[in-house]
């Protein structure tokens, strides 16, 4: 642990690699999940399309999809025989990014979903009888269920920066490629480094705590 | 003769099989002020809400100042509903500051920001809430919000102004400052209000048109003062006196 926290404080480049990637992974991969969940879980929430409810239980369902089968997926898709093979991106960063995206997804879509839900009837009425036209009523909605949207993306990020199956399987855990906290707390552990292990996971803890305090801070003054 | 505000014809709304409004027929004259009393339970919220277009009649008619508001499907046409607004029961502020809730109508109205900032100042002094601009909504008392609530649907200047129970869970004194500004409203402003209540006084004291809805049908309808001192009914006159067990 002291080792841990000595590389740290010393401004250990490899230790700093590994959290700035652990990082950039899981926020690109929380980006893409917004981009897409948000307005699918708004969408779903807010219009009363055909098959809706089935969705929202798929969408519920795989919220719980552990990360080992959604690196499966993704390591079946781009490995060299997979559809999209020829693209060369297994054990890249990119494969990371995207088997988070499909464990991310769901979160978002579906406590966005959830959030929306909450405010939908009265907020839209209220916004009807007030002149809106159905977009800008469905809009109001969405802001005014921007908290659980907010935290909608921080248990996205969570799930995300702590999940080590997946990054694992189509990353492969490469030194200063794609080695990512987790995948670095797991080979310390195995290498019976137990010391410096528990100070990564110290590291990912604070990093988390980090980037929830800044959400949380942004989230406030919005 | 200009055309009534709202004229209703063999309207029916049902949910679940239940038929909650049935009404023959209504005219409600452009710039009165109509009280619809009646036990919980009798479709005045649901009367509001056709009136509102929020719902859609099963059966029947809706004209709005001579206009058909029942649209084929949907909601009725954007600059029909727009020369309505309606204050509902319980209070339902946006989580946003004072000044825009009340701006609300107004920016969904496409109104420039030097007016927005005009008129919102002026509702809220209307409603007693002169400065209250950047407070939060969140931070008000309930009689506050109401009156907040009466701010937003007057700041857009509609012809007619729906309320459903508004002062139902306010104090007296909220109650009275709403009461007097539903009068100031249709005094100076000649809106037309529909107020639903189950406040007999309050139908007294503000309404110059009342009507007894009771089991989703008008039972009778008059000038607020014959209304009360001469019902023609005897159901009326025993909701009147407070003898109607429900």
């Amino acid at each position: 642990m002291t080792e841990a926290l000595r590389l740290l404080v010393s401004l250990d480049p490899e230790l700093w690699g590994i959290v700035l990637l652990s990082l950039g992974v899981s926020g690109t991969a929380v980006l893409l999940s917004a981009l897409l969940g948000v307005p699918a879980g708004a969408a779903l929430a807010l219009w009363e399309v055909p098959g809706a409810a089935w969705v929202a239980r798929f969408t519920y369902t795989l919220m719980g999809l552990p990360p080992i089968l959604a690196g499966l997926v993704v390591f079946l898709v781009l490995s060299a025989r997979g559809p999209l093979g020829h693209l060369q991106l297994l054990f890249t960063p990119t494969a990371m990014v995207l088997a988070q995206t499909l464990l991310v997804l769901p979160i978002v879509t579906g406590l966005t979903l959830a959030g929306v839900r909450s405010k939908d009837r009265a907020i839209r009425e209220l916004a009807l009888s007030l002149g809106a036209t159905q977009w800008q009523a469905a809009w109001r909605v969405v802001l005014e269920a921007r908290r659980a949207i907010g935290a909608a993306l921080m248990a996205g990020f969570g799930r995300a920066i702590a999940e080590v199956g997946a990054v694992m399987l189509v990353g492969g855990n490469v030194r200063g490629h794609t080695r990512v906290m987790t995948t670095a707390i797991l080979l310390e552990t195995r290498q019976g480094n137990f010391e410096v292990a528990i100070g990564l996971g110290l590291v990912l803890l604070a990093v988390a705590f980090a980037v929830n305090a800044a959400f949380y801070r942004w989230q406030e003054g919005a | 003769m200009p055309a009534p505000a709202f004229r209703l014809e063999g309207l029916v709304k049902s949910y679940g099989g239940r038929r909650v409004l049935d009404l023959e027929s209504l005219e409600v004259d452009a710039g009165s002020v109509w009280a619809i009393v009646g036990p919980s339970g009798a479709g005045k919220t649901t009367l509001l809400r056709l009136l509102n277009g929020l719902e859609k009649p099963d059966a029947g008619r809706i004209w709005f100042f001579g206009q058909e508001l029942t649209a084929a499907n949907g909601l009725p046409a954007l600059e029909v509903r727009r020369r309505m607004t309606m204050v509902f029961q319980t209070p339902v502020l946006f989580t946003a500051t004072v000044a825009e809730n009340v701006a609300y109508g107004l920016r969904v109205r496409g109104v420039d920001q030097g007016s927005v900032a005009r008129r919102v100042a002026r509702a809220l002094d209307l409603v007693g809430l002169a400065g209250t601009e950047r407070r939060g909504a969140r931070s008000l008392s309930a009689g506050e919000a109401q009156r907040v609530s009466l701010a937003r649907a007057l700041v857009v200047e509609p012809e007619v102004l729906l309320l459903d129970e508004p002062t139902a869970n306010l104090d007296p004194a909220n109650a009275a400052i709403i009461e007097s500004l539903l009068r100031r409203a249709s005094g100076e402003m000649g809106v037309t209000v529909v107020l639903v209540t189950h406040n007999l006084f309050q139908a007294r004291r503000v309404a110059d048109h009342t009507g007894f809805l009771l089991d989703g049908r008008l039972v009778e309808t008059g000038p607020t003062r014959e209304f009360f001192e001469r019902p023609a009914d005897p159901r009326t006159r025993a909701f009147i006196r407070g003898e109607m067990v429900f």
